[in-house]
C-alpha cells in the first residue's frame, strides 16, 4: 500500500495545525514563566526579551504556595494509596470470583462516574458540617475529609483497570499457587500483584492525577490552612495586580511531575483502555 | 479479617469459579463470603461519599434549606415540591436563568463533543501508519489530557486577557481579524473561550481512545479492501468507521457526560462567568453558595441528574435496538 503524495501533504498540514493548537498554551506557559513582570504586563511577545528566573523564586511569597503544595501532596498521596489498595482487593474479587451481585456492583460503581459532582457536593458539605457538630470529628475544612472524598473519585476507573489487568493473567498461575498451598490472599499478594505491578503503577498515577487536579470539592471542603493548589492557584488570578509570570511559573512547577509521570506510563494506561474497549 | 484468614486456610484445594462438590458446610460459606469481604471497603466508600449524599441531596431538595439551617438542617421546614416549582417557573427569574444556563450547556457540549471527536479521529487515522515523528506526536498530543486542569485553564485565562494576552496579539495585531482588542472573558465571547478550551482539553482523550480502538482492527481487513481497489477515504468509510462503532458509542457518552458536568473550566476561567458562559454546574454552584439556598440548589441538581439519566438510558437503549434490528 503506497501512500499517495497528496495524502502525505494533507497529513502533514493537518497534523501541524493540531500540534500548534496543542502546543500554544504549553509554549505560553513556559515562555512567560521566565519573563520579568513588566514584560507580561505589556503587549504579548513571543520571545522573552529578558530571561529571568525571578518568578520561580517570587512565586513562593505572593501566595502561600508552599503550604498549598504540602496540602496537595499529602491529600493526593494518601488518596492514591488508599484507593489503589481498595481497588486491588475489589479488582481481585471481580476478576477471580463469580458471585451473586457482581454485575450490579460493577454497574453501581461505574455509574457513580456519571453523577454530576455538584449533586453530592451540597449534601456532603452539610454531612461534614453536621458530623463535626455532633461528633467533633473534623471533616469539613480538614485534609481527612478531602482524602476520603478523593479516594472514591478514582475508585471506579481504578477497579475497572485493575480487574482488566488481573483478567489478562492466566488462571494457571493461581492454580499453581493453590496447589503449593497458598490461600486466596497469599495468591493475590505473592502471585498476582508482582505480575500486575506495571498496571498498578499506571492506576496509581491515574488516581494521583485525579486528586491533584480536583477543583470543585477542594473549593468548598477546604479552609485557608488546608487549601490545595487547585484552589490556591486561582488566588493569584483574583488579586488586584496579577503576577502572570509567577502564575505561569507556578503552573509549570505544578504540572511537570504529573505530566512526566503520565507520559512515562501512558503505554500502560493505553493498554488498560484497549483491554476495556475490547471487553465491552 | 478472621473470616478471610479461615477461608485462606480452607480454600487450599478450591479453584475459584469452580463450584465445590463434597465439602463441609463451614468451608463452603467461608469461601462464598470472601468476595464480599474483599468488596466491603469499596462498597463502604462508595456508599459514604456517593450514594448516601445523593439520597440526602434528594431529601434536601424538598426542604426550605436556607442559610439559617446549615448547621441544623433537620430543623429546616419541609416544603414539598416548592423548590421544583420555583426551578420550573419559566416566568420567574430563577427558572428563566436555569433554562438559559441549560441551553448554554447544551450548545457548549454539542460543539465540544463533536469537534473533540472530529479532531481525535482525524489524528488517530493519520497516525495509524508509520512515518517519521509519529511516536513523538502520539505522546505529544496527550499532554493536554495529562496536564492538571487548573494549570491548563489558568494559562488559557492569561492567553485570553484583553491587553496582555496572546489571543488578541495574534488575532488583532498580527492578522487584523478583529476590531481593536475584544474582551474574551467578559460578555458574549466568554462562550467562545469556553468552547475552545473544552475542545483543547477533550480531544486528546478522544484521540487516545480511538487510537486504542484502531489497534484492535485487524490489518488484513485494510489490505483486503486495498486489493479490491478501495482508496483511503473508501476504506475509512467502509472498514474503519463501522468497526469503531462500539468504541465510539462509549467514547461519545463519556465525552458528553464530562463536558456537560464540567465545572472546572468555567470556575477557573472567570471570576463570575458571563451569561454567555454560565454552564449548568457552575450556575447551580453559584445559586447555592452565593444565596446559601441549598434546598433550591439540590432541586436543580436532582433535575440535572434525572436529565442525564434519561439521556444516557435513551442513548444506550437506541444502541441496543439498532443492534437487534440490524
Amino acid at each position: 500500500m503506497r501512500e499517495s503524495r497528496t495524502l502525505r501533504w494533507v497529513r502533514g498540514i493537518i497534523l501541524t495545525l493540531l500540534a500548534i493548537f496543542t502546543a500554544l498554551p504549553l509554549y505560553v506557559m513556559v515562555s512567560s514563566s521566565v519573563k520579568p513582570l513588566q514584560d507580561v504586563q505589556g503587549t504579548f511577545t513571543w520571545l522573552p526579551e529578558h530571561v529571568t528566573i525571578r518568578p520561580f523564586i517570587d512565586m513562593w511569597h505572593t501566595v502561600p504556595l508552599g503550604r498549598y503544595f504540602v496540602n496537595s501532596l499529602i491529600v493526593s498521596l494518601s488518596a492514591t494509596v488508599c484507593s489503589v489498595a481498595i481497588a486491588i482487593l475489589t479488582g481481585y474479587a471481580v476478576s477471580r470470583y463469580r458471585f451473586p451481585g457482581r454485575g450490579s456492583f460493577m454497574t453501581v460503581v461505574l455509574s457513580t462516574q456519571m453523577f454530576p459532582g455538584i449533586l453530592f457536593l451540597l449534601p456532603l458539605f452539610l454531612i461534614f458540617v453536621n458530623i463535626d457538630r455532633y461528633t467533633g470529628v473534623q471533616l469539613y475544612g480538614s485534609r481527612l475529609g478531602l482524602i476520603i472524598t478523593y479516594l472514591t473519585f478514582a475508585l471506579p476507573f481504578s477497579i475497572w483497570l485493575i480487574a482488566g489487568y488481573f483478567d489478562t493473567i492466566p488462571r494457571e498461575l493461581d492454580e499453581a499457587a493453590r496447589v503449593d498451598g497458598a490461600g486466596p490472599m497469599r495468591t493475590l499478594f505473592r502471585v498476582l500483584l508482582p505480575v500486575a505491578a506495571p498496571g498498578i503503577v499506571a492506576v496509581a498515577i491515574y488516581a494521583f492525577m485525579t486528586a491533584w487536579g480536583e477543583v470543585l470539592f477542594a473549593s468548598v471542603l477546604t479552609d485557608e490552612s488546608t487549601r490545595t493548589l487547585a484552589v490556591g492557584l486561582r488566588g493569584y488570578a483574583n488579586q488586584a495586580q496579577v503576577y502572570w509570570n509567577q502564575v505561569m511559573a507556578a503552573s509549570l512547577v505544578i504540572s511537570l511531575p504529573v505530566v512526566v509521570g503520565f507520559l512515562a506510563l501512558q503505554r500502560f494506561l493505553v493498554h488498560g483502555l484497549t483491554a476495556g474497549a475490547v471487553k465491552s | 479479617m478472621s473470616r478471610t484468614a479461615t477461608s485462606a486456610g480452607d480454600a487450599r484445594t478450591s479453584v475459584p469459579g469452580v463450584p465445590p462438590r463434597d465439602r463441609p458446610r463451614r468451608r463452603h460459606t467461608g469461601r462464598k463470603l470472601l468476595p464480599y469481604v474483599l468488596l466491603l471497603p469499596a462498597l463502604v466508600a462508595e456508599l459514604a461519599i456517593h450514594v448516601i449524599p445523593m439520597l440526602v441531596g434528594a431529601w434536601m431538595s424538598l426542604l426550605h434549606l436556607t442559610q439559617f439551617f446549615i448547621r441544623n438542617w433537620t430543623a429546616a421546614p419541609y416544603g414539598g415540591l416548592s423548590n421544583y416549582r420555583v426551578a420550573f417557573d419559566l416566568n420567574g427569574p430563577v427558572g428563566k436563568e436555569l433554562v438559559h444556563s441549560f441551553l448554554v450547556t447544551v450548545a457548549v457540549t454539542a460543539l465540544v463533543v463533536s469537534c473533540a471527536w472530529l479532531f481525535g479521529i482525524t489524528a488517530a487515522v493519520l497516525l495509524e501508519r508509520p512515518f517519521r515523528g509519529r511516536s513523538f506526536l502520539r505522546t505529544f498530543f496527550l499532554i493536554p489530557y495529562a496536564l492538571p486542569i487548573f494549570t491548563a485553564v489558568i494559562t488559557w485565562r492569561f492567553m485570553f486577557q484583553r491587553d496582555t494576552g496572546m489571543v488578541n496579539a495574534v488575532l488583532s495585531d498580527k492578522l487584523h481579524l478583529t476590531h481593536g482588542h475584544p474582551f474574551w472573558l467578559i460578555g458574549d465571547n466568554g462562550f467562545v473561550a469556553l468552547v475552545v478550551i473544552g475542545i483543547w482539553r477533550m480531544w486528546p482523550f478522544a484521540f487516545l481512545t480511538l487510537m486504542a480502538g484502531l489497534q484492535s482492527i485487524p490489518t488484513d481487513l485494510h489490505e483486503a479492501a486495498a486489493i479490491d481497489g478501495a482508496g483511503f477515504l473508501r476504506r475509512l468509510r467502509s472498514v474503519t468507521l463501522p468497526l469503531l462503532r462500539p468504541v465510539n458509542r462509549v467514547l461519545l457518552l463519556v465525552l458528553f457526560l464530562w463536558t456537560f458536568n464540567d465545572f472546572n473550566t468555567a470556575y477557573i476561567l472567570f471570576d463570575l462567568p458571563p451569561a454567555s458562559a454560565d454552564v449548568i454546574s457552575i450556575h447551580i454552584y453559584n445559586a447555592s453558595f452565593i444565596t446559601w439556598n441549598f434546598g433550591l440548589g439540590s432541586a436543580m441538581s436532582v433535575l440535572l441528574l434525572l436529565l442525564l439519566l434519561v439521556v444516557t438510558l435513551a442513548y444506550l437503549g437506541t444502541g441496543r435496538l439498532r443492534r437487534r434490528y440490524a
